[in-house]
């Protein structure tokens, strides 16, 4: 059961926000909370969508796209980040654009303690890798803050990821 | 698993040589290591050397190959390299772009680190893995009559193209110095796109 109720209209927010910001390449593992934003991508014959096996191929990736001269986005959930540390070296160094939305889980009403651990390091872990990291916890504000991040990372060439709050996403009830 | 029966002759500068030859106007990608230093003998702007981020050479191959579809890229990377990407291999067929090769130098060994046998060595068929991954053209070469006959297709084909090309286990010095990776970066940008590069 999920406590959110209303139909939610931020993954339309991000997909128009990647039009405003000329994303063609989106490269993801699927998350829940992503399910919507993909559909949308996949519809869309000017976006590149790549579905990975693991979310250190999308950072490859997109920094080819950008070595082609296309802007990209990197869809994960915060489990994800773990898997791409060694290969966020190359953006560093290289000084890639790269933009990352990671849906959060095991930080709010949580019920599967495995995604605890990932969950509460994403942030330092990211940092840590030289990501800046940004957030939206209000679903009003999720276009605005990765229409910024995504200004910030093509113009900057350095890496930032958006955390999408698990408030936003809601939560599985696993009390009754 | 018995080591492989076959013995790689081919040496792996003289098959650098006979890709890089080939090129034409072709985007390249290498690994880290031997294939990085192997490609710098003949350095292009049109290449990219990965120095680090090892895994990476395959999926930044497909990054590129998509952002430029009207050209053909192709990574020629290293057995161990490959053998860290092998979702990529999964990845790429299933998206199936049709202007990427992929070139493994495949001595069998991790030559950086000691010479270590590879999984290669021990049964394992990067070519057998591309097939089950749904690339349309997938092989092994052993000779320099092999090579040659494959080169034309993994550099003007015009589908998805993988080959393991088995080498010995000759080991060269670094040919090339150019390590900054935001310099490498902009270089092959500046050649692609100009001032707008840097938009």
């Amino acid at each position: 059961m999920k406590q959110e109720t209303t139909a939610r209209v931020w993954p339309r927010d991000i997909y128009d926000t990647f039009k405003r910001l000329g994303i063609e390449q989106v490269a993801f593992v699927p998350d829940a909370g992503h399910t919507q934003l993909i559909r949308d991508c996949e519809s869309d014959n000017s976006i590149e969508t790549v579905s990975l096996t693991s979310e250190q191929e999308g950072v490859a990736m997109l920094a080819g796209g950008w070595l082609g001269g296309k802007r990209g986005a990197l869809l994960m959930q915060s489990s994800g980040v773990g898997n791409c540390i060694n290969m966020l070296s190359v953006i560093q160094e290289c000084r890639f654009p790269l933009l990352m939305i990671v849906t959060m889980r095991g930080e709010w009403g949580e019920f599967n303690p495995w995604q605890l651990p990932m969950g509460q390091s994403t942030q330092q872990v990211l940092e840590h890798a030289g990501v800046i990291v940004q957030r939206a916890d209000r679903a009003d504000e999720v276009g605005e803050v990765i229409y910024a991040a995504g200004l910030m990372t093509f113009s900057s060439n350095r890496p930032i990821a958006v955390l999408l709050g698990q408030r936003l996403i809601g939560f599985k009830d696993w009390s009754k | 698993m018995m080591p492989n029966q076959k013995q790689p002759t081919l040496d792996r500068r003289a098959v650098m040589d006979a890709l890089l030859k080939a090129r034409g106007d072709s985007l390249i990608v290498t690994g880290l290591g031997s294939t990085c230093y192997d490609a710098g003998t003949a350095d292009h702007p049109n290449t990219f050397y990965l120095w680090g981020g090892m895994g990476a050479a395959a999926m930044m191959g497909l990054g590129l190959a998509l952002a430029q579809p009207t050209r053909r890229t192709v990574v020629i990377t290293g057995d161990g390299e490959m053998l860290m990407a092998m979702g990529a291999f999964a990845t790429i067929g299933a998206k199936a772009p049709k202007n990427l090769s992929i070139i493994v130098i495949d001595n069998e060994h991790y030559s950086e680190t000691g010479m270590q046998p590879t999984h290669t060595h021990r049964g394992v068929s990067l070519a057998a893995v591309a097939k089950g991954c749904n690339f349309p053209r997938s092989g092994t070469v052993y000779t320099e009559q092999e090579l040659a006959s494959e080169i034309p297709g993994l550099f003007t084909g015009t589908d998805l193209a993988f080959c393991d090309v088995k080498v010995n286990t000759q080991r060269y010095p670094m040919s090339i110095r150019m390590r900054d990776g935001s310099h490498i970066k902009n270089r092959f940008r500046e050649n692609l796109f100009g001032q707008k590069a840097f938009d």
